[in-house]
Protein backbone atom coordinates (compact mmCIF):
# COMPACT_ATOMS: atom_id res chain seq x y z
CA UNK A 1 0.00 0.00 0.00
CA UNK A 2 3.30 2.56 1.28
CA UNK A 3 4.84 1.58 -2.51
CA UNK A 4 1.37 2.36 -3.94
CA UNK A 5 1.26 5.76 -2.27
CA UNK A 6 4.24 6.46 -2.93
CA UNK A 7 3.72 5.89 -6.81
CA UNK A 8 0.86 8.12 -6.66
CA UNK A 9 2.79 10.87 -4.88
CA UNK A 10 5.36 10.94 -8.29
CA UNK A 11 2.17 10.80 -10.96
CA UNK A 12 1.31 14.06 -9.06
CA UNK A 13 4.08 15.76 -10.55
CA UNK A 14 3.91 14.53 -14.09
CA UNK A 15 2.48 17.65 -15.72
CA UNK A 16 -0.21 17.53 -18.73
CA UNK A 17 1.96 18.56 -22.07
CA UNK A 18 -0.88 20.66 -23.45
CA UNK A 19 -2.04 22.50 -20.08
CA UNK A 20 1.37 22.07 -18.39
CA UNK A 21 -0.33 23.46 -15.09
CA UNK A 22 -2.17 20.33 -14.47
CA UNK A 23 -0.99 16.80 -13.30
CA UNK A 24 -1.87 13.62 -14.83
CA UNK A 25 -3.71 13.16 -11.79
CA UNK A 26 -5.48 16.92 -12.09
CA UNK A 27 -6.83 15.58 -15.51
CA UNK A 28 -8.22 12.43 -13.68
CA UNK A 29 -6.95 10.11 -16.27
CA UNK A 30 -5.02 7.81 -14.08
CA UNK A 31 -7.11 5.09 -13.11
CA UNK A 32 -5.17 2.50 -10.87
CA UNK A 33 -1.61 1.70 -9.83
CA UNK A 34 -0.56 -1.40 -8.68
CA UNK A 35 2.99 -2.32 -7.65
CA UNK A 36 3.41 -6.00 -7.81
CA UNK A 37 5.73 -7.76 -5.48
CA UNK A 38 9.27 -8.46 -6.44
CA UNK A 39 9.29 -12.17 -8.57
CA UNK A 40 11.94 -14.51 -10.10
CA UNK A 41 10.26 -13.28 -13.79
CA UNK A 42 10.65 -9.41 -12.33
CA UNK A 43 13.06 -9.51 -9.22
CA UNK A 44 12.67 -5.68 -8.58
CA UNK A 45 9.04 -5.75 -8.76
CA UNK A 46 6.65 -4.51 -11.52
CA UNK A 47 4.36 -1.04 -11.08
CA UNK A 48 1.62 -1.62 -13.40
CA UNK A 49 -0.60 2.21 -14.51
CA UNK A 50 -3.61 1.95 -16.40
CA UNK A 51 -4.15 5.17 -17.73
CA UNK A 52 -7.30 6.24 -20.37
CA UNK A 53 -7.23 8.39 -22.99
CA UNK A 54 -9.09 11.83 -23.08
CA UNK A 55 -10.11 11.55 -26.51
CA UNK A 56 -9.52 8.85 -28.35
CA UNK A 57 -7.11 11.09 -30.89
CA UNK A 58 -5.83 12.81 -28.42
CA UNK A 59 -1.81 13.08 -29.63
CA UNK A 60 -0.62 14.17 -26.03
CA UNK A 61 -1.61 10.38 -24.74
CA UNK A 62 1.75 9.11 -26.26
CA UNK A 63 3.71 12.07 -24.48
CA UNK A 64 1.54 11.38 -21.17
CA UNK A 65 3.14 7.93 -21.45
CA UNK A 66 6.33 8.75 -22.29
CA UNK A 67 6.25 11.19 -19.44
CA UNK A 68 5.19 9.00 -16.86
CA UNK A 69 7.82 6.51 -18.03
CA UNK A 70 10.93 9.03 -17.50
CA UNK A 71 9.63 10.12 -14.67
CA UNK A 72 9.07 6.76 -12.72
CA UNK A 73 12.75 5.98 -14.18
CA UNK A 74 13.95 8.85 -12.67
CA UNK A 75 12.54 8.03 -9.31
CA UNK A 76 14.31 4.56 -9.75
CA UNK A 77 11.13 2.71 -11.03
CA UNK A 78 12.96 0.73 -13.95
CA UNK A 79 9.86 -1.81 -14.41
CA UNK A 80 6.42 -0.09 -15.43
CA UNK A 81 3.62 -1.29 -17.69
CA UNK A 82 1.37 1.68 -18.59
CA UNK A 83 -1.99 -0.14 -19.99
CA UNK A 84 -4.74 1.96 -21.47
CA UNK A 85 -8.28 1.40 -20.75
CA UNK A 86 -11.11 3.14 -22.81
CA UNK A 87 -13.91 1.78 -20.79
CA UNK A 88 -15.31 3.48 -18.74
CA UNK A 89 -14.36 6.09 -20.63
CA UNK A 90 -12.88 9.83 -19.34
CA UNK A 91 -15.34 12.19 -17.93
CA UNK A 92 -14.44 15.75 -17.13
CA UNK A 93 -16.10 14.59 -13.99
CA UNK A 94 -13.20 13.06 -12.77
CA UNK A 95 -10.85 16.15 -13.47
CA UNK A 96 -9.63 17.36 -9.34
CA UNK A 97 -11.09 20.67 -7.77
CA UNK A 98 -7.82 21.86 -7.45
CA UNK A 99 -7.25 21.08 -11.18
CA UNK A 100 -10.46 23.10 -11.77
CA UNK A 101 -9.02 25.85 -9.86
CA UNK A 102 -5.63 25.90 -11.47
CA UNK A 103 -7.02 26.32 -14.70
CA UNK A 104 -9.31 29.36 -14.26
CA UNK A 105 -6.17 30.70 -12.65
CA UNK A 106 -4.53 29.79 -16.16
CA UNK A 107 -7.13 31.23 -18.46
CA UNK A 108 -9.08 28.89 -19.14
CA UNK A 109 -12.64 28.27 -17.83
CA UNK A 110 -12.76 25.13 -16.30
CA UNK A 111 -15.97 22.45 -17.13
CA UNK A 112 -18.63 22.64 -15.18
CA UNK A 113 -19.85 19.19 -13.46
CA UNK A 114 -21.85 16.69 -16.19
CA UNK A 115 -24.96 17.47 -13.64
CA UNK A 116 -24.75 20.89 -14.25
CA UNK A 117 -24.22 20.67 -18.07
CA UNK A 118 -25.29 24.16 -19.69
CA UNK A 119 -24.90 26.22 -16.79
CA UNK A 120 -23.46 30.03 -18.04
CA UNK A 121 -19.42 29.82 -18.95
CA UNK A 122 -17.79 32.10 -16.43
CA UNK A 123 -14.84 34.70 -17.95
CA UNK A 124 -11.65 33.21 -16.24
CA UNK A 125 -10.43 37.08 -16.51
CA UNK A 126 -13.11 38.97 -15.01
CA UNK A 127 -15.49 36.45 -13.59
CA UNK A 128 -18.50 37.20 -15.66
CA UNK A 129 -21.16 34.83 -16.54
CA UNK A 130 -22.03 37.17 -19.74
CA UNK A 131 -19.92 35.36 -22.53
CA UNK A 132 -20.92 33.69 -25.61
CA UNK A 133 -19.30 30.57 -27.76
CA UNK A 134 -17.35 31.44 -30.81
CA UNK A 135 -16.23 27.81 -31.80
CA UNK A 136 -17.29 24.51 -30.24
CA UNK A 137 -13.62 23.35 -31.48
CA UNK A 138 -10.91 25.36 -29.93
CA UNK A 139 -7.12 24.96 -30.17
CA UNK A 140 -7.10 21.35 -28.69
CA UNK A 141 -9.91 18.77 -29.06
CA UNK A 142 -10.80 19.15 -25.58
CA UNK A 143 -11.28 22.86 -25.61
CA UNK A 144 -14.17 25.39 -27.15
CA UNK A 145 -13.68 28.71 -28.14
CA UNK A 146 -15.85 31.80 -26.12
CA UNK A 147 -15.70 35.06 -25.82
CA UNK A 148 -16.67 37.18 -22.70
CA UNK A 149 -19.02 40.14 -23.39
CA UNK A 150 -18.08 42.08 -21.00
CA UNK A 151 -13.83 42.36 -21.05
CA UNK A 152 -14.09 41.27 -24.66
CA UNK A 153 -11.70 38.71 -24.41
CA UNK A 154 -11.64 35.59 -26.27
CA UNK A 155 -10.58 32.75 -23.95
CA UNK A 156 -10.59 28.52 -24.10
CA UNK A 157 -13.32 26.62 -22.23
CA UNK A 158 -12.51 22.87 -21.00
CA UNK A 159 -14.95 21.82 -22.40
CA UNK A 160 -17.78 19.08 -20.41
CA UNK A 161 -17.06 15.75 -21.51
CA UNK B 1 -32.16 -21.93 -43.29
CA UNK B 2 -29.07 -20.95 -43.15
CA UNK B 3 -26.14 -23.10 -40.78
CA UNK B 4 -24.54 -21.58 -37.55
CA UNK B 5 -21.58 -20.26 -38.39
CA UNK B 6 -18.29 -21.61 -36.72
CA UNK B 7 -16.19 -19.58 -34.40
CA UNK B 8 -13.91 -19.26 -37.60
CA UNK B 9 -16.25 -18.00 -39.06
CA UNK B 10 -17.39 -15.76 -36.56
CA UNK B 11 -13.75 -14.84 -35.82
CA UNK B 12 -13.42 -14.00 -39.37
CA UNK B 13 -16.60 -11.69 -39.66
CA UNK B 14 -15.52 -9.98 -36.35
CA UNK B 15 -12.40 -8.60 -37.95
CA UNK B 16 -13.53 -7.04 -41.38
CA UNK B 17 -16.18 -5.77 -39.15
CA UNK B 18 -13.85 -3.93 -36.80
CA UNK B 19 -11.63 -3.23 -40.29
CA UNK B 20 -14.92 -1.76 -42.12
CA UNK B 21 -15.17 0.38 -39.44
CA UNK B 22 -11.74 1.41 -38.80
CA UNK B 23 -11.51 2.24 -42.58
CA UNK B 24 -14.35 4.23 -42.70
CA UNK B 25 -13.34 6.42 -40.32
CA UNK B 26 -9.61 6.52 -41.67
CA UNK B 27 -10.81 7.56 -45.66
CA UNK B 28 -13.11 10.21 -44.17
CA UNK B 29 -10.35 11.62 -41.97
CA UNK B 30 -8.02 11.88 -45.15
CA UNK B 31 -10.80 13.56 -47.01
CA UNK B 32 -11.89 15.95 -44.63
CA UNK B 33 -7.85 16.46 -43.41
CA UNK B 34 -7.96 18.45 -47.04
CA UNK B 35 -9.40 21.14 -45.31
CA UNK B 36 -6.32 21.79 -43.19
CA UNK B 37 -5.17 25.67 -43.60
CA UNK B 38 -7.95 25.64 -46.65
CA UNK B 39 -11.34 26.14 -44.02
CA UNK B 40 -13.72 28.99 -44.89
CA UNK B 41 -12.62 30.88 -41.88
CA UNK B 42 -10.15 29.80 -39.34
CA UNK B 43 -12.54 28.50 -36.78
CA UNK B 44 -13.88 26.26 -39.03
CA UNK B 45 -10.54 25.15 -39.97
CA UNK B 46 -10.09 24.23 -36.41
CA UNK B 47 -13.29 22.84 -36.39
CA UNK B 48 -13.46 20.30 -39.28
CA UNK B 49 -9.55 19.13 -38.14
CA UNK B 50 -10.36 18.75 -34.43
CA UNK B 51 -13.32 16.72 -35.78
CA UNK B 52 -10.83 14.67 -38.46
CA UNK B 53 -8.39 14.12 -35.26
CA UNK B 54 -11.16 12.45 -33.13
CA UNK B 55 -11.94 10.49 -36.17
CA UNK B 56 -8.42 9.07 -36.47
CA UNK B 57 -8.26 8.41 -33.08
CA UNK B 58 -11.32 6.07 -33.50
CA UNK B 59 -9.98 4.33 -36.91
CA UNK B 60 -6.64 3.97 -34.46
CA UNK B 61 -8.76 2.35 -31.92
CA UNK B 62 -10.51 -0.04 -34.26
CA UNK B 63 -7.63 -0.90 -36.35
CA UNK B 64 -5.32 -1.80 -33.29
CA UNK B 65 -8.32 -4.35 -32.12
CA UNK B 66 -8.57 -5.79 -35.45
CA UNK B 67 -4.41 -6.22 -35.25
CA UNK B 68 -4.82 -7.97 -32.20
CA UNK B 69 -7.23 -10.03 -33.27
CA UNK B 70 -5.50 -11.09 -36.47
CA UNK B 71 -2.37 -11.76 -34.90
CA UNK B 72 -3.82 -13.91 -32.39
CA UNK B 73 -5.45 -16.15 -34.98
CA UNK B 74 -2.01 -16.98 -36.41
CA UNK B 75 -1.44 -14.06 -38.82
CA UNK B 76 2.28 -13.78 -40.36
CA UNK B 77 3.69 -11.42 -40.44
CA UNK B 78 2.55 -9.74 -37.77
CA UNK B 79 -0.18 -6.84 -38.21
CA UNK B 80 -0.14 -3.50 -37.05
CA UNK B 81 -2.37 -0.69 -37.03
CA UNK B 82 0.04 1.25 -39.76
CA UNK B 83 0.15 -1.92 -41.91
CA UNK B 84 -3.54 -2.33 -41.89
CA UNK B 85 -3.88 1.44 -42.75
CA UNK B 86 -0.78 1.76 -45.56
CA UNK B 87 -0.21 -1.46 -46.37
CA UNK B 88 -3.33 -3.15 -47.72
CA UNK B 89 -4.67 -2.33 -51.01
CA UNK B 90 -8.50 -0.60 -52.36
CA UNK B 91 -10.38 -4.45 -52.88
CA UNK B 92 -9.34 -5.05 -49.42
CA UNK B 93 -10.58 -1.62 -47.86
CA UNK B 94 -14.37 -1.68 -46.61
CA UNK B 95 -15.21 2.27 -46.36
CA UNK B 96 -18.61 3.39 -47.00
CA UNK B 97 -18.42 5.14 -50.26
CA UNK B 98 -19.78 8.44 -49.45
CA UNK B 99 -16.57 8.33 -46.94
CA UNK B 100 -14.58 8.65 -50.16
CA UNK B 101 -15.97 11.24 -52.38
CA UNK B 102 -14.65 14.70 -52.75
CA UNK B 103 -14.83 17.65 -50.07
CA UNK B 104 -16.09 19.34 -52.90
CA UNK B 105 -16.94 22.65 -51.43
CA UNK B 106 -18.19 23.54 -48.21
CA UNK B 107 -21.93 22.86 -48.56
CA UNK B 108 -21.17 19.53 -49.43
CA UNK B 109 -18.28 18.56 -46.92
CA UNK B 110 -21.18 19.42 -44.06
CA UNK B 111 -23.56 17.47 -46.07
CA UNK B 112 -21.34 14.56 -46.09
CA UNK B 113 -20.59 15.41 -42.34
CA UNK B 114 -24.18 15.61 -41.16
CA UNK B 115 -25.36 12.45 -42.90
CA UNK B 116 -22.64 10.22 -41.22
CA UNK B 117 -22.15 11.43 -38.40
CA UNK B 118 -25.83 11.07 -37.53
CA UNK B 119 -25.45 7.61 -38.56
CA UNK B 120 -22.28 6.96 -36.73
CA UNK B 121 -24.15 8.38 -33.29
CA UNK B 122 -26.72 5.79 -34.11
CA UNK B 123 -24.17 2.86 -35.01
CA UNK B 124 -22.09 3.59 -31.77
CA UNK B 125 -25.21 3.83 -29.60
CA UNK B 126 -25.88 0.15 -30.34
CA UNK B 127 -22.50 -0.74 -30.63
CA UNK B 128 -22.04 0.31 -26.75
CA UNK B 129 -23.88 -2.78 -25.96
CA UNK B 130 -22.27 -5.14 -27.50
CA UNK B 131 -21.64 -8.44 -25.93
CA UNK B 132 -17.74 -8.24 -27.87
CA UNK B 133 -16.07 -5.79 -24.74
CA UNK B 134 -13.33 -3.71 -26.45
CA UNK B 135 -16.24 -3.15 -29.44
CA UNK B 136 -18.40 -2.10 -26.50
CA UNK B 137 -15.36 0.22 -25.24
CA UNK B 138 -14.60 1.57 -28.51
CA UNK B 139 -18.24 2.63 -29.14
CA UNK B 140 -18.46 4.19 -25.15
CA UNK B 141 -15.43 6.12 -25.73
CA UNK B 142 -16.54 7.47 -29.72
CA UNK B 143 -20.06 7.88 -28.79
CA UNK B 144 -18.87 11.28 -26.77
CA UNK B 145 -16.85 12.86 -29.53
CA UNK B 146 -19.45 11.56 -32.03
CA UNK B 147 -22.20 13.81 -30.24
CA UNK B 148 -20.37 17.13 -30.82
CA UNK B 149 -19.98 16.32 -34.50
CA UNK B 150 -23.79 15.86 -35.01
CA UNK B 151 -24.53 19.44 -33.09
CA UNK B 152 -21.76 20.99 -35.12
CA UNK B 153 -22.55 19.38 -38.50
CA UNK B 154 -26.57 20.04 -38.21
CA UNK B 155 -25.78 23.61 -37.14
CA UNK B 156 -24.03 24.14 -40.10
CA UNK B 157 -26.65 22.29 -41.98
CA UNK B 158 -29.40 25.30 -41.09
CA UNK B 159 -26.93 27.84 -41.48
CA UNK B 160 -26.49 27.32 -45.17
CA UNK B 161 -29.49 25.54 -45.67
CA UNK B 162 -31.33 28.74 -44.24
CA UNK B 163 -28.86 31.40 -45.49
CA UNK B 164 -28.48 33.00 -48.38
CA UNK B 165 -29.71 31.71 -52.06
CA UNK B 166 -26.37 30.86 -53.23
CA UNK B 167 -25.37 28.77 -50.11
CA UNK B 168 -29.09 27.21 -50.09
CA UNK B 169 -28.63 25.95 -54.13
CA UNK B 170 -25.35 24.57 -52.75
CA UNK B 171 -27.02 22.70 -50.24
CA UNK B 172 -29.49 21.70 -52.61
CA UNK B 173 -26.66 20.34 -54.75
CA UNK B 174 -25.00 18.39 -52.29
CA UNK B 175 -27.99 16.31 -51.48
CA UNK B 176 -28.94 15.87 -54.74
CA UNK B 177 -24.83 14.05 -55.47
CA UNK B 178 -24.78 12.23 -51.83
CA UNK B 179 -28.10 11.03 -51.15
CA UNK B 180 -27.62 7.80 -53.51
CA UNK B 181 -24.96 7.38 -51.03
CA UNK B 182 -26.52 6.84 -48.13
CA UNK B 183 -28.46 4.41 -48.44
CA UNK B 184 -25.40 1.55 -47.92
CA UNK B 185 -24.80 2.65 -44.26
CA UNK B 186 -28.13 0.44 -43.58
CA UNK B 187 -27.60 -2.33 -46.08
CA UNK B 188 -26.17 -5.21 -43.88
CA UNK B 189 -23.14 -7.63 -46.01
CA UNK B 190 -22.13 -10.72 -44.56
CA UNK B 191 -20.16 -9.78 -41.97
CA UNK B 192 -22.26 -7.52 -40.65
CA UNK B 193 -24.62 -10.28 -39.65
CA UNK B 194 -24.59 -11.10 -35.90
CA UNK B 195 -22.69 -8.14 -35.07
CA UNK B 196 -25.66 -7.03 -32.50
CA UNK B 197 -27.00 -4.56 -35.07
CA UNK B 198 -30.43 -3.53 -35.19
CA UNK B 199 -30.57 -2.15 -38.95
CA UNK B 200 -33.97 -1.53 -39.28
CA UNK B 201 -34.02 0.80 -36.19
CA UNK B 202 -30.91 2.83 -37.71
CA UNK B 203 -32.61 3.56 -40.19
CA UNK B 204 -35.66 4.58 -38.77
CA UNK B 205 -33.92 7.03 -36.27
CA UNK B 206 -30.99 8.27 -38.46
CA UNK B 207 -34.52 9.49 -41.38
CA UNK B 208 -36.06 10.53 -38.80
CA UNK B 209 -33.40 13.11 -37.04
CA UNK B 210 -31.92 13.79 -40.78
CA UNK B 211 -35.36 14.85 -42.28
CA UNK B 212 -36.05 17.05 -39.16
CA UNK B 213 -32.74 18.68 -39.43
CA UNK B 214 -33.09 19.42 -43.44
CA UNK B 215 -36.62 20.12 -43.00
CA UNK B 216 -35.91 22.83 -40.37
CA UNK B 217 -32.90 24.55 -43.19
CA UNK B 218 -35.94 24.46 -45.76
CA UNK B 219 -34.18 22.05 -48.09
CA UNK B 220 -37.49 19.73 -48.16
CA UNK B 221 -39.43 22.41 -50.31
CA UNK B 222 -41.40 21.01 -53.16
CA UNK B 223 -41.71 17.20 -52.29
CA UNK B 224 -38.25 17.02 -51.65
CA UNK B 225 -38.43 14.13 -49.47
CA UNK B 226 -40.76 11.98 -51.87
CA UNK B 227 -38.03 12.11 -54.57
CA UNK B 228 -35.04 11.29 -52.36
CA UNK B 229 -37.14 8.43 -51.28
CA UNK B 230 -37.04 7.21 -54.99
CA UNK B 231 -33.50 7.87 -55.48
CA UNK B 232 -31.16 4.40 -56.55
CA UNK B 233 -28.54 3.85 -54.25
CA UNK B 234 -24.86 3.03 -54.88
CA UNK B 235 -23.65 0.28 -52.62
CA UNK B 236 -20.15 -1.91 -52.79
CA UNK B 237 -17.91 -0.09 -50.42
CA UNK B 238 -17.86 -2.33 -47.59
CA UNK B 239 -17.31 -5.21 -49.69
CA UNK B 240 -14.21 -3.47 -51.44
CA UNK B 241 -15.88 -2.19 -54.69
CA UNK B 242 -15.27 1.43 -54.87
CA UNK B 243 -15.86 4.19 -56.92
CA UNK B 244 -13.13 5.71 -58.97
CA UNK B 245 -11.90 8.13 -56.22
CA UNK B 246 -10.16 5.76 -53.96
CA UNK B 247 -7.07 4.61 -55.78
CA UNK B 248 -6.53 7.97 -55.72
CA UNK B 249 -6.99 8.39 -52.64
CA UNK B 250 -4.58 5.45 -51.31
CA UNK B 251 -1.67 6.39 -53.61
CA UNK B 252 -1.50 9.51 -51.41
CA UNK B 253 -2.36 7.92 -48.03
CA UNK B 254 0.01 5.21 -48.52
CA UNK B 255 2.60 6.72 -50.80
CA UNK B 256 5.37 6.87 -48.15
CA UNK B 257 5.04 3.55 -46.61
CA UNK B 258 5.13 2.04 -50.26
CA UNK B 259 8.17 4.17 -51.33
CA UNK B 260 10.23 3.89 -48.32
CA UNK B 261 8.86 0.77 -46.48
CA UNK B 262 8.93 0.79 -42.59
CA UNK B 263 10.18 4.34 -42.56
CA UNK B 264 9.31 5.89 -38.97
CA UNK B 265 10.67 8.87 -36.96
Amino acid sequence: MAEEEAVWKILETVPDPEVPVLSVLDLGIVRDVKCELPSASHPNGMVHITITPTYSGCPAMDAISMDIRLKMMEEGYANVKIISVLSPAWTTDWMTETGKQKLAAYGIAPPAHSKQEGAPVVCPQCQSPNTKLLSQFGSTACKALYQCNDCNEPFDHFKCH
Amino acid sequence: MNAQPTVEQRIDNLINYTLHLADSNLILAQRNGEWCAHGPILEQDIAITNLTLDQIGQARNFYQYAALLLNENGHRPAATEDSLANLRTEREFKNLLITELPIGDWAQTILRQFFYSHYQLGLYEQLQKSSDSQMAAIAEKSVKETKYHVKWSSDWVLRLGDGTAESRERMLKALELLWQYTGEMFVPVGYEMGMGINFEQLKADWEQQVFAVLDTATLLEDDQASKLNTVFMQLGGKNGVHTEQMGFILAELQYLQRTYPGANW
